[in-house]
């Protein structure tokens, strides 16, 4: 198994590296130039040529791209064209709100979502399962920025119950992680009540009822546990996502995080914050898809047994 | 007199009937069949697919889907317990230590991310009745392993590092761990090849003599049944056409046209007819029985009478016959 996970890790650099390579391709074939993106349309050819030439710009792409390689290469990401900061000191400083929105996100949608799914499906076709499914197939419906204000609308400006931007205090995150756990579990619901139902139904389960367990053991330890493989991968990849920083939440709730973060510096071609916040997140991603595919294969002795051959 | 068929009686079944009902369908499983079965015998149900003999076996247990299937009038008796009465906490208790059941098809009766072990552990806690400590739990997974001749050494592998036959024995390992008073076998053998299969029965039966249970067979493999039965029943269309013990049933004596047909399709190496004799036609739909008797349409000596009323039972020296042949009208 460590050997499994060493190779796993090993193979992330590759991987980053074409991503590397791809990005940073992409964001040089936008048209325009920093210079004149920064300066803006009052300023001279001459000013802009001038700042272009001293962001090194006005190189040609391939010599660029070389020299951002061996850049990385020495763990140097260089600074943003916006500010001249070093590209990290923007990252560290917005993450943390991203990463604590995200953890909270994830682990309220999760809660909800997974009880539900369960529920209804013990409970198929009963009324209170009918209910739970029309309310999560209409909440699949709306669009999430809707929700959002809306929220917004009641909660911050008409009940004047939490604030309606910032990130100061826990208030803050009332809204953002409410919304969001009523949508994302809306989907969580049905693949949890789908894998749910059919792990029921298996023999085992049925072995587990003839031993004499209880209830609430079958459900659990025996059917959820069996069920759970589909539900933690989508929650695990939906966490990584929402790691990138989720622009519309953030600029509806004027919430400082990645994903504004990355959205500015495109605007910019400020291409070393790109490329940072880039590398940084596809990092995270892939030790985060590592991590699952371990924590899958510690769950199930079938798929460690197809990981680690022998 | 009811006390006494209490200690003498491990099962029970009086007129049980089993429906499931779906998409507005009632399926009609099983019919208003009723047996007992001694302590220490064992009982084969025998039948086509579809007769009714899991439906019976989960009825028992009281395990069937609880939202499509129903248990309708009837008493089930255990060891003197009407199990249709308790609630469900006592039925737990009861399932695996005093009623246990070995499953068809031993590739997924077993939890494939739980260790044979732990599956073991989990039948024995739960019945934990003497408050045993950890350690000697553990004691008795490994002897409930090497009972089914599994060494104990290889309680922490998985389901899938096991093959057919071996899995089969965890099955019935978890299904003998605590004791259980009654089993019930539900043709332990169909997923296996035959020469597991001869392991296995032989298994079974050992552990039956030497643990001193009652057991219900269902298969509907009549050499198996001759092989391992005191008694049997034969079942078709959810009723019990023919019920006797196994001398009468592989006897001479009068017989139901079916049980004709079973063992008329039974291939015999003494015989010089080159085919085996078929029962013509079909099992009727469980959802649309055919008025009177059930075996009717497929029926080579059947009459006037047959297609209208349904038989009654014939009966000599507790061999009982559902077939007008016989002219019982002992409803």
């Amino acid at each position: 198994m460590g050997k499994y996970i060493a190779k796993r890790l090993l193979l992330i650099v590759p991987i980053l590296l074409g991503v590397t390579i791809i990005v940073f391709t992409i964001i040089n074939a936008i048209p325009g130039d920093p210079g004149r993106r920064l300066l803006g349309p009052a300023a001279t050819q001459e000013q802009v040529d001038a700042l272009n030439e001293s962001l090194n710009y006005d190189k040609p792409f391939l010599e660029r791209l070389g020299k951002y390689l061996s850049d990385i290469a020495h763990l140097d990401f260089g600074e943003s064209y916006q500010d001249g900061e070093p590209v990290f000191r923007k990252i560290v400083l917005n993450f943390p709100y991203t990463l604590r929105l995200a953890i909270l996100q994830t682990v309220c949608y999760s809660i909800l979502g997974i009880t539900l799914g369960v529920f209804s499906a013990v409970k198929q076709y009963s009324l209170a399962d009918n209910v739970i499914r029309v309310i999560s197939i209409a909440l699949a419906a709306f669009p999430g920025f809707w929700v959002y204000m809306v929220a917004l609308l009641v909660f911050s400006l008409y009940l004047g119950w939490v604030p309606s931007s910032g990130a100061d205090s826990w208030l803050c995150y009332i809204l953002p992680v409410g919304c969001a756990a009523v949508l994302s579990a809306s989907s969580l619901q049905r693949l949890t009540r789908t894998t749910m139902l059919e792990a029921i139904r298996q023999d085992y389960v049925r072995t587990a009822k003839a031993k004499g367990c209880a209830a609430g053991t079958v459900i659990w330890k025996h059917a959820f546990l069996n069920a759970m493989l589909p539900i933690l991968n989508q929650v695990g990849i939906n966490f990584g996502y929402l790691l990138g920083g989720t622009v519309i939440a953030e600029s509806v709730f004027g919430m400082p995080g990645l994903g504004t973060v990355i959205i500015t510096a495109i605007n910019a071609k400020d291409v070393p914050m790109v490329m940072a916040c880039t590398i940084f997140l596809a990092a995270i991603f892939c030790v985060l898809v590592v991590a699952l595919d371990v924590i899958s294969a510690l769950v199930d002795p079938r798929i460690k047994a197809k990981l680690v051959k022998r | 007199m009811s006390e006494q068929n209490n200690k003498k009686n491990a099962v029970e079944v009086e007129n049980l009937y089993v429906e499931y009902h779906s998409g507005g369908q009632v399926v009609k499983a099983v019919n208003g069949i009723s047996f007992t079965l001694e302590k220490g015998h064992t009982l084969g149900l025998v039948g086509e697919t579809g007769a009714g003999k899991t439906s019976t076996a989960l009825a028992l247990m009281r395990l069937l889907p609880d939202r499509v299937s129903h248990m309708r009038c009837g008493v089930i008796r255990l060891k003197g317990d009407n199990i249709m009465e308790l609630p469900e906490s006592h039925m737990n208790l009861m399932r695996g230590s005093i009623i246990s059941m070995i499953f068809q098809d031993p590739m997924t009766a077993l939890n494939p991310i739980m260790t044979v072990g732990d599956q073991i552990l989990e039948a024995l806690k739960i019945h934990n009745a003497e408050g045993l400590s950890k350690e000697q739990l553990n004691r008795k997974v490994d002897e409930a392993l090497e009972l089914v001749g599994i060494p104990a050494s290889r309680k922490n592998d998985y389901p899938l590092q096991f093959s057919g036959g071996m899995k089969q024995r965890v099955v019935i390992a978890i299904a003998l761990a605590c004791s259980p008073d009654i089993l019930i076998a539900d043709e332990p053998t169909t997923a296996l090849d035959v020469t597991i299969q001869a392991q296995v029965l032989a298994l079974i039966d050992v552990l039956k003599q030497r643990l001193g249970m009652s057991m219900i067979m269902i298969s509907h493999d009549l050499g198996v049944v001759v092989k391992t039965c005191d008694d049997v029943g034969i079942m078709y269309a959810g009723e019990l056409v023919e019920y006797g013990s196994v001398e009468q049933i592989y006897g001479d004596g009068p017989h139901h046209p079916y049980t004709q047909g079973l063992f008329g399709a039974i291939p015999n190496i003494r015989s010089k007819s080159r085919r085996l004799t078929s029962i013509e036609g079909l099992m009727p739909d469980p959802t649309d029985l055919p008025k009177g008797c059930k075996f009717s349409p497929r029926c080579a000596k059947c009459m006037e009478i047959c297609r209208v009323t349904a038989p009654g039972e014939w009966e000599q020296d507790g061999h009982r016959i559902k077939c007008h042949l016989y002219g019982g009208y002992t409803e």
